[in-house]
């Protein structure tokens, strides 16, 4: 007997896991990423009903996109006479149009007979969301709301804007997308390393936000972190021959398998350097350690996989003392060479100040601050950094100044307790 | 196919210091460009070049103006109207626009139902 527990669970069950695939699917036939949307919303919802009626169907995800691909048909059939009034992507039949959302789809029709095969067309819709032409906040907001399938409400909740705010994001992403003609396709291989770097970026971005969360009382949150690692788990799968997804898949593991250690009971910030390695998830981090050996094998590696094995060099140090800072620097420096970025530079800074000491680390830092002072001149790591060399060598008024300057700058609240912690400390001394 | 203007904005000063063979440099990038374009099985449907910023007038109502309607460094100074598949065909052409003084905006053209 099905019980209603039962198909609730069920249903949540396939929206966490087949959301994506069963609108993906849903986008080649409706030509539409509302429509498709509207659609796929419809097949879960007529789920309820049928489910509870007839039982669970073997292959849910096959059933809802079923369902969701014969309701656009459907809504398309019913509007044939409006066809031409309707802001569609593709027109009907239009095979000359062979990169467009109508792609290897000759008429509807044919593709009803298709049904049984089930193309994965997950890829298109996250190339489609992380376009270059649309705004990186935009790709994020649109691959959580149509890949992951998470409600406005919750995209808006996760950064913190409000819930008209985060609507209006997403409806105008989506209105470019059909006026602009951006189109549903995975891209060809040469322009592939830079669209992948798009993706790549903007799934790290949630991941990112959810870690650090970068405004509010609470340093993480877990539900963006556990997206933001299925949805690299799906494109690990789909892309297995791209090192870069598994580097940033790597990354997020062994970043992620520190979190239980990140804050104290009192929700209070705790430095890499104070965290119980022993809490450690060293499962999580032998699975991400294993992916970034691999991926640093065949070739130059990319910036993910660069930072997943500086992750996996903290990751496999005994205590923080033991960590091989020289290895570090060596790696800072190649990341330095594919990603020449002021804030990749400042971590360099850090690991030169415990591999040589924090009178050399002052120095590195001095050094970038002449070079990169303006870009990182409102980022609160700066004076922090600065602040704890300054306090590593006793010398308390310049480093209070100094975390009094990233106190200026911080806007994490757990972040902004540990810092006016560590000045307390100074001043009490 | 769609159509789609690709708007040129380029500092005008640069043009205005720009030697005679610098001119006839741009001239021939302009030229290589078109026949780029049709190699590549896009299409041209028009586009010109303008005249200055300086022999711009601006209308607001029944207020006439001397200058454009927006003072840019960079400044509205040609355009093209293409064709194109999609939005990754256009940047693609819109990519290989001489444009040394600036850069190119694209733009989808509106189309609007029939009736």
């Amino acid at each position: 007997m099905t019980t209603a527990d039962d198909i609730n669970r069920a249903l949540a069950d396939a929206h966490r896991h087949e959301w994506a695939k069963v609108l993906a699917a849903t986008v080649r036939v409706a030509g539409d990423l509302d429509l498709a949307q509207e659609c796929a919303q419809d097949a879960y919802l007529s789920a309820l009903e049928t489910w509870g009626r007839d039982g669970i169907p073997r292959n849910p995800g096959a059933w809802l996109t079923t369902a969701a691909r014969r309701k656009a048909l459907d809504t398309h059939r019913r509007a044939a006479a409006l066809r031409a009034r309707l802001p569609l992507l593709i027109e009907s039949g239009d095979t000359s149009h062979p990169r467009g959302y109508g792609n290897g789809s000759p008429s509807p029709e044919t593709q009803l007979t298709e049904m049984d095969e089930i193309p994965d067309d997950r890829l298109r819709l996250v190339f489609t969301c992380c376009h270059p032409a649309l705004a990186r906040e935009a790709q994020v907001a649109l691959t959580l709301r149509l890949v992951c399938g998470l409600t406005t409400e919750q995209i808006a909740h996760a950064f913190l804007v409000s819930e008209s705010t985060m609507a209006a994001r997403v409806t105008r992403a989506k209105k470019k997308i059909s006026a602009a003609r951006i189109p549903y396709r995975v891209p060809d291989a040469h322009e592939l390393p830079e669209r992948l770097d798009a993706v790549l970026t903007a799934v790290h971005l949630v991941f990112t936000t959810g870690h650090t969360a970068p405004t509010g009382d609470a340093l993480v949150r877990p539900d963006l972190v556990d997206r933001a690692i299925e949805l690299c788990r799906v494109l690990a799968v789909l892309m297995p021959d791209e090192r870069e997804v598994r580097g940033l898949l790597a990354l997020m593991l062994i970043t992620d398998a520190r979190r239980a250690t990140r804050v104290d009971d009192a929700g209070q910030l705790v430095l890499l350097e104070d965290q119980d390695r022993s809490r450690w998830d060293r499962p999580a981090i032998e699975q991400g350690r294993a992916m970034v050996l691999d991926a640093l094998r065949g070739g130059r590696p990319g910036r993910f996989v660069i930072q997943a094995a500086i992750a996996a060099l903290h990751a496999e140090a005994p205590t923080f003392a033991d960590t091989n800072w020289g290895l570090a620097v060596e790696l800072y420096d190649l990341l330095l060479t594919v990603w020449p970025s002021p804030v990749v530079a400042l971590n360099r800074v850090v690991a030169v100040g415990f591999r040589s000491g924090p009178e050399a680390g002052l120095v590195a830092l001095d050094e970038l601050e002449e070079e990169a002072g303006r870009t990182l001149s409102v980022y609160h790591y700066l004076p922090a950094t600065r602040a704890d060399f300054l306090r590593r060598l006793g010398r308390d008024e310049a480093s209070a100044a100094s975390y009094r300057q990233a106190l200026a700058l911080v806007e994490n609240d757990a972040e902004r307790a540990f810092l006016e912690r560590r000045l307390a400390a100074l001043l009490k001394s | 196919m769609a159509q789609y203007v690709i708007l040129i904005y380029e500092n005008e000063s640069d043009y205005a210091t720009l030697s005679p063979e610098g001119y006839s440099q741009v001239m021939d990038a302009h030229n290589r460009f078109a026949e780029e374009v049709v190699a590549r099985g896009g299409k041209i449907a028009g586009g010109n070049a303008l005249k200055g910023t300086e022999t711009a007038t601006s209308i607001r109502g029944d207020v006439v103006t001397d200058g454009p309607f927006v003072e840019t460094k960079e400044a509205l100074g040609g355009f093209y109207l293409i064709e194109a598949d999609d939005l990754d065909q256009a940047i693609k052409i819109a990519g290989m626009v001489p444009a040394q003084f600036g850069g190119v905006e694209v733009r989808p053209v509106a189309v609007f139902p029939e009736g």
